[in-house]
């Protein structure tokens, strides 16, 4: 039937079925900007509207820094990302590369057991890990939230495979000129590795920054609640009251990620979907 | 020379062999290679291999965290669990919550995906804008929709009463809560099996299409049928099974929105193990339930190789 025009009826469906899905993708975003910039009046009306009669999003925002120190949640969110991520790599990238350029007995057990630990889903150790640290006296601290997360299976997998890609002669003419092992992992892997090394980076930086699970177990203290930790708590002690402040501080928390995705989202889409390529 | 003809089978073989072969420093190099390994290998015996063993262990004891003693007690925290009539209530939720979520993102992700990839214009706006919900901290987000739900004041019902149509205290009625938290598990999930299969598009060669339309495959549907959907195959699987995994760790929206209330309706395994692990401190029982988990995520983790082997394989 669309015969005589099949290219536009085709590409306006298209359009019109993409639209319709984005727009129920967007539809949280966009009610949780349009909640933090109206007055509690218009939030508590049953007349729905998007665009605030009286803008009120300045008033939201203070209110919500004023009830939670939400700049040190934020602060402590970068700590706890940026300490797991520099300690990942600097315990994978050596194993990385002795599993893929030298050899060594034991080498292909090491690997099956890396292999086997990509398997292992995190809230499985979850429970001997915090009585371990219940034991050493780590609870509610920085150690606690960065420590179990420094030993990254998927990692070590994810840059054997990258150095398995880096030709033979560029490792022998560096031990050629005199660097030793240790050296040749930070001064010729890791400047090759850049790629794998920054999708890794977002893939770990995203998913402990969004992380809610361990932090819920681990921490007692206020002062060292991370972003989602800090808006569950936000919720639990206003919700019911004060809705906008509530969708401001919820905006203020998802703010760093989502602005670096829109900023380098090819980098972003690479690093979360490196799941994808296992 | 020294690499990329090692084997398992070489591996196996006495180290005299494969030493003798190594030029005169290759001693020196082995340990490097030790020194390089043990900070990994150490931390994957403390923070992963031993806590697994850890907790198959203490499933097997009475231990109570702050308890002076424990004790093994066999069988009896599984023999509490399956007499417990939560622990069939959670896992009958986490089933329905898989069962729903997995075939709604997995199907979502993917006819997105095949209209994104239909056309030439927009797709990368498009792209971003469904997977913006994969980056944004799921528990503000689960907030948001808290309030997108309320029975009063929220968008959904408003929506609903403007069309005429009933509303629902969607997080508040046993009825419906599971179903809010699939809606939302799915709604985040979209966007990720979007991705792959985006992916699996690319790859797949134009030459196939060309191929099927000489033989007369015209319909977008035929092409569908027979190019995309075989070729899709391994992506395909792969997407089942690591949603399915994902749904099964569900705990973020239950903790946050309803502390698997209603009367235990949306109450799900992991969030059964954190309460009997975390604030009764219960740990032996808890770490049954994490065994019964561990299960369900190996047996899927097995389909997936299995099917993985039966031929279906990536270009």
């Amino acid at each position: 039937m669309s015969n005589a025009h099949p290219i536009p009826f085709r590409a306006i469906l298209r359009h019109v079925l993409l639209i319709a899905g984005a727009a129920l993708m967007l539809a949280p975003f966009i009610w949780m900007i349009s909640t933090a910039s109206k007055p509690q009046t218009e939030i508590f009306s049953s007349e729905l509207h998007l665009i605030p009669h009286q803008f009120a999003l300045m008033e939201n925002l203070r209110e919500a820094f004023a009830k939670a120190n939400l700049l040190r949640f934020l602060l402590n969110g970068i700590i706890v990302t940026v300490s797991i991520f520099v300690l990942q790599v600097m315990v994978a990238l050596p194993a990385a590369y002795a599993l893929a350029k030298l050899r060594f007995l034991g080498r292909e057990t090491l690997f099956a057991l890396v292999l086997f630990g990509i398997l292992i889903p995190p809230q499985a150790t979850a429970i001997p890990v915090f009585l371990l640290l219940h034991k050493i006296g780590l609870l509610d601290s920085y150690a606690a939230l960065v420590l179990p997360f420094t030993i990254s299976v998927f990692g070590i997998f994810l840059m054997r495979q990258f150095f398995k890609t880096v030709p033979d002669d560029l490792v022998d003419a560096a031990r050629m000129d005199g660097i030793s092992e240790f050296g040749i992992v930070w001064r010729v892997m890791l400047p090759a590795a850049i790629p794998a090394v920054t999708a890794f980076g977002i893939f770990s930086v995203v998913a402990h920054w969004n992380d809610y699970f361990w932090p819920l177990i681990v921490l007692n203290s206020e002062h060292l609640r991370t972003p989602p930790l800090a808006v569950a708590h936000f919720r639990n002690s206003e919700a019911g009251t004060s809705y906008g402040p509530l969708m401001a501080a919820a905006m203020v928390i998802i703010a760093p990620l989502v602005i670096a995705f829109l900023f380098a989202q090819r980098r972003f889409i690479e690093g979360i979907t490196l799941t994808g390529i296992k | 020379m020294s690499d990329g003809s090692m084997t398992i089978g070489a591996a196996v073989a006495p180290t005299g062999t494969t030493r003798r072969t190594l030029p005169a420093h290759g001693s020196r190099r082995t340990h490097a290679a030790y020194a390089l390994v043990t900070p990994a290998a150490a931390l994957m015996l403390v923070m992963l291999l031993g806590p697994l063993a850890g907790v198959i262990a203490l499933s097997f004891t009475d231990y109570q965290l702050g308890a002076p003693q424990f004790a093994w007690i066999g069988l009896a925290n599984y023999q509490d669990l399956f007499a417990d009539k939560v622990f069939w209530t959670a896992l009958r939720n986490t089933l329905a919550y898989v069962v729903i979520v997995v075939p709604g993102a997995v199907i979502a992700g993917l006819a997105i995906a095949l209209l994104i990839q239909s056309g030439t214009s927009l797709r990368s706006l498009y792209r971003t804008i469904y997977f913006l919900p994969v980056m944004a901290t799921l528990i503000a987000m689960a907030v948001v929709w808290e309030f997108m739900l309320h029975p009063q004041f929220g968008l959904v019902n408003g929506m609903l009463r403007g069309a005429g149509l009933p509303a629902f205290a969607w997080l508040q009625d046993r009825s419906t809560a599971l179903y809010a938290l699939c809606a939302i598990g799915i709604w985040q999930a979209v966007g990720f099996n979007m991705v792959l299969f985006l992916a699996g598009l690319v790859s797949i060669p134009k030459q196939l299409y060309e191929a099927a339309e000489i033989d007369g495959a015209s319909s977008g549907w035929a092409r569908f049928r027979l190019v995309t959907w075989p070729m899709l195959g391994p992506v395909t699987t792969f997407v089942v099974v690591i949603s399915g995994i994902r749904s099964f760790q569900v705990f973020d929206t239950v903790h946050v929105l309803t502390k698997g209330g209603p009367s235990k309706s949306t109450e799900v395994l992991i969030h059964s193990m954190y309460t009997e692990g975390f604030e009764f401190f219960r740990s032996g029982y808890a770490a049954a339930i994490t065994v019964v988990f561990l299960v369900f995520v190996l047996l899927l983790t097995l389909i997936k190789s299995r099917l993985a082997d039966r031929g279906v394989h990536y270009t």
